[in-house]
């Protein structure tokens, strides 16, 4: 996923392989503490992206419930299937199941380190493959309180970083880092995450809206180990403090490293995918 | 509409096992059944159309009908859907329209998919194209006219069709169509119709093969970075009919439809750049008695959040060319359609979209609104509706000068 063109990338690069051949990578700090801020949170952030390279493919169920403020739940069921690119963002397809009226209705992504994403949509009804715009970052997916840049590929170069301070969640002590969208369409102007120092795994992150106003809290829960050392999380949970609405995401049917290939993420394979 | 879904009983009852293993759940205690295996899902839709005005040809009757439609989808796969077969039924039943009244085999095939192509042999459907209010370049499957004007719902097309998947250089389709399907019409009782109407029983055709005429087709596509791009090829009976009055004493008039055999080719593109897409489909076609190229080419953007809220709001707009003019056998010769497209992109997927199409030429124009929404999870509501205003005589739409309508569909998904 690294092409590795910058400096400080190389040599963090060079670091984690360093660690990794000493079987130790965890209980270092991936920074000096001579950096400046600004060092430290990018070090942080691509030592979590570097954790987490070498998939290859993984895919999942997803169940979406989304809640209103009075607690009235509508669901949504979809399957996701990710292939990790080399020097590219990873190609993501995510086929629905319910509503039952969108059965079918997918999702082809081909996800771009810097710029739009490409994207197509497959209706089922007209059997149709169509081509759509990516700009849209900041609505929201499905009608829930995922934005579609929420649910993107992370990519380290779409953010600029800042490190704030170390602070427990829930016991495990973390890194604060402050994110700030590099894409001028973001609907945030900052989101502040909180990375546990043992596993580099987002706990927890607080989105802030074009006013710099606090908008949604995201909070991951039940991690759990996948593949060769993967951590991914049972559930995710989306609150929107400014409406009280709320979204569950609830991961299962995890398989990682299946041996997943470009054909499978192809316009092709859109059309059949159930 | 709750008499109805009891009738599709066994079909609901299919659902439980679906339902189970969507949700990965295993109910150890049921004894297997040949259905776990299958995927079937669908929907039972109500449908009512209310007109403007009361009927204006002969024949006609009523000023609102009730339709019923069933099309539930049975679907298995095999081999992580390396093999695959579908089968997917569809009927109408129109209270007044014994011609609307129709069963279709939308899909029964056998798919097998490998690694550089796939083979898809038996009944099916696929969709060739880019724009929104006219599909040029889409001729593989024959129009069901009857189910709406808009020219999106096909009947099933008997088919080889052959898909080669290249590297870098695109996908190639080859098609092999051994029977040629009849476009549907409304009846002399329905409404939406010419004058007189057009007879579906006795169709002319140039092949002495009649319906069993083998045509091929032939389609190239492949994306080169923000443009999507396909060149398509197409030699057999067109799926557009000419029209050829019979009058015999004594019996009503009627148009019979007329299918000749053509060649087309057909070029759609698509460029996407941030919120815009630009599309472009032209064709000529080559046949007795035709000889004429036609373009639809426009553009689709969209303003995203409106109002800053979650709305999205499409602004479309398309024109249309063909060189037959007047003549044309088509209501799109010197037209210029405007659409708005918003969607609410809340919890139950609100969408509203209004537009209109004016011939520049006759200056007749109609205006045409869809609203969905679905109601908790299972139904989905749409209301439709079309307005033929300035009507002139020598538009084909001057037919439909009193059918001003508007339609409600309820659709209850299993």
């Amino acid at each position: 996923m690294k092409t590795g063109k910058k400096m400080t990338m190389k040599k963090t690069l060079l670091l984690a392989v360093a660690l990794l051949q000493a079987g130790w990578v965890s209980a270092a700090a991936p920074f000096a503490s001579t950096d400046t801020p600004e060092q430290k949170g990018l070090k942080i952030a691509e030592a979590a992206d570097q954790r987490d390279e070498g998939w290859g493919d993984w895919s999942a169920d997803a169940e979406m419930v989304l809640k209103n403020r009075h607690g009235q739940a509508s669901k949504r069921l979809m399957r996701m299937e990710a292939l990790e690119q080399q020097d590219e963002g990873d190609k993501r397809l995510i086929v629905f199941r319910e509503p039952r009226d969108v059965k079918g209705t997918a999702f082809l992504v081909f996800t771009k380190k810097v710029g739009n994403d490409d994207q197509w949509l497959y209706l089922p009804a007209l059997k149709r493959v169509k081509r759509i715009s990516s700009s849209n970052k900041s609505g929201p997916f499905v009608g829930s309180e995922f934005a579609y840049e929420d649910l993107s590929s992370q990519e380290v170069e779409k953010y600029t970083y800042r490190y704030l301070k170390e602070e427990a969640v829930d016991g495990m002590p973390s890194y604060v880092i402050e994110r700030i969208p590099v894409d001028k369409k973001s609907g945030y102007t900052k989101q502040i995450s909180w990375i546990d120092k043992e596993e580099y795994r987002t706990l927890r992150t607080d989105y802030y809206d074009r006013k710099g106003e606090l908008l949604k809290t995201f909070v991951a829960k039940g991690y759990k180990t996948y593949g060769k050392n993967y951590w991914r999380a049972d559930s995710f949970t989306m609150s929107n403090v400014q409406t009280g609405k709320e979204t569950e995401l609830v991961w299962s049917e995890y398989v990682f490293t299946k041996g997943l290939k470009d054909r499978d993420f192809d316009k092709n394979r859109l059309k059949r995918i159930r | 509409m709750r008499e109805s879904i009891c009738q599709a009983g066994l079909i609901l009852s299919l659902m439980a096992s679906l339902n189970g293993s969507l949700l990965g759940e295993v109910l150890e205690e049921k004894e297997p059944s040949f259905w776990d295996e299958w995927d079937v899902s669908g929907f039972f839709e109500t449908e009512f159309r209310g007109f403007a005005d009361p009927p204006k040809h002969p024949g006609q009757q009523g000023d609102a009908a009730f339709s019923f439609a069933l099309e539930p989808e049975f679907y298995r796969e095999w081999a992580e859907g390396n093999w695959a077969f579908e089968m997917t039924p569809f009927g109408r039943y129109d209270v007044i329209d014994s011609d609307r009244t129709h069963l279709d085999l939308r899909e029964f095939y056998f798919h097998r998919v490998a690694d550089q192509w796939e083979l898809r042999l038996g009944v099916s459907k696929v969709f060739w194209g880019v724009t929104e209010s006219q599909h040029l370049v889409d001729v593989v499957n024959q129009t069901d006219l009857v189910e709406n004007l808009d020219f999106e719902d096909k009947l099933g097309q008997p088919m080889v069709n052959f898909t080669w998947i290249t590297d870098s250089s695109g996908v190639v389709d080859l098609f092999y169509l051994p029977y040629f399907r009849e476009r549907t019409f409304p009846g002399r009782k329905g409404r939406l119709r010419w004058d007189p109407y057009v007879d579906t029983g006795d169709p002319v055709y140039e092949s002495n093969l009649e319906e069993w005429h083998p045509d091929i087709a032939l389609r190239w596509s492949h994306t080169l970075g923000d443009v999507d791009l396909g060149v398509g090829f197409f030699r057999g009976t067109s799926r557009d009919p000419l029209f050829m009055p019979r009058i015999v004493p004594g019996r009503d008039p009627v148009l019979l439809p007329v299918y000749n055999l053509m060649s087309q080719v057909g070029v759609d593109a698509q460029w996407t750049r941030d919120a815009w897409l630009l599309k472009f489909e032209g064709i000529y076609r080559d046949g007795r008695g035709q000889h004429f190229g036609a373009v639809v080419s426009g553009f689709e953007y969209t303003i995203y959040g409106i109002f800053g809220g979650d709305s999205d709001l499409g602004l479309l707009s398309e024109y249309h060319y063909d060189s037959r003019t007047d003549e044309a056998l088509t209501p799109f010769n010197r037209d210029i359609f405007a659409g708005l497209r918003l969607a609410l992109n809340d919890v139950q997927d609100t969408a509203l979209l209004a537009g209109g199409v004016y011939d520049h030429d006759t200056s007749a124009s109609s205006l045409r609104f869809e609203f969905e929404r679905r109601l908790g999870s299972d139904y989905f509501l749409s209301v439709e509706g079309q307005w033929f205003a300035n009507v002139v005589e020598r538009d084909l739409t001057t037919f439909f000068s009193d059918d001003s309508f508007i339609q409600l569909s309820l659709r209850r998904y299993f």
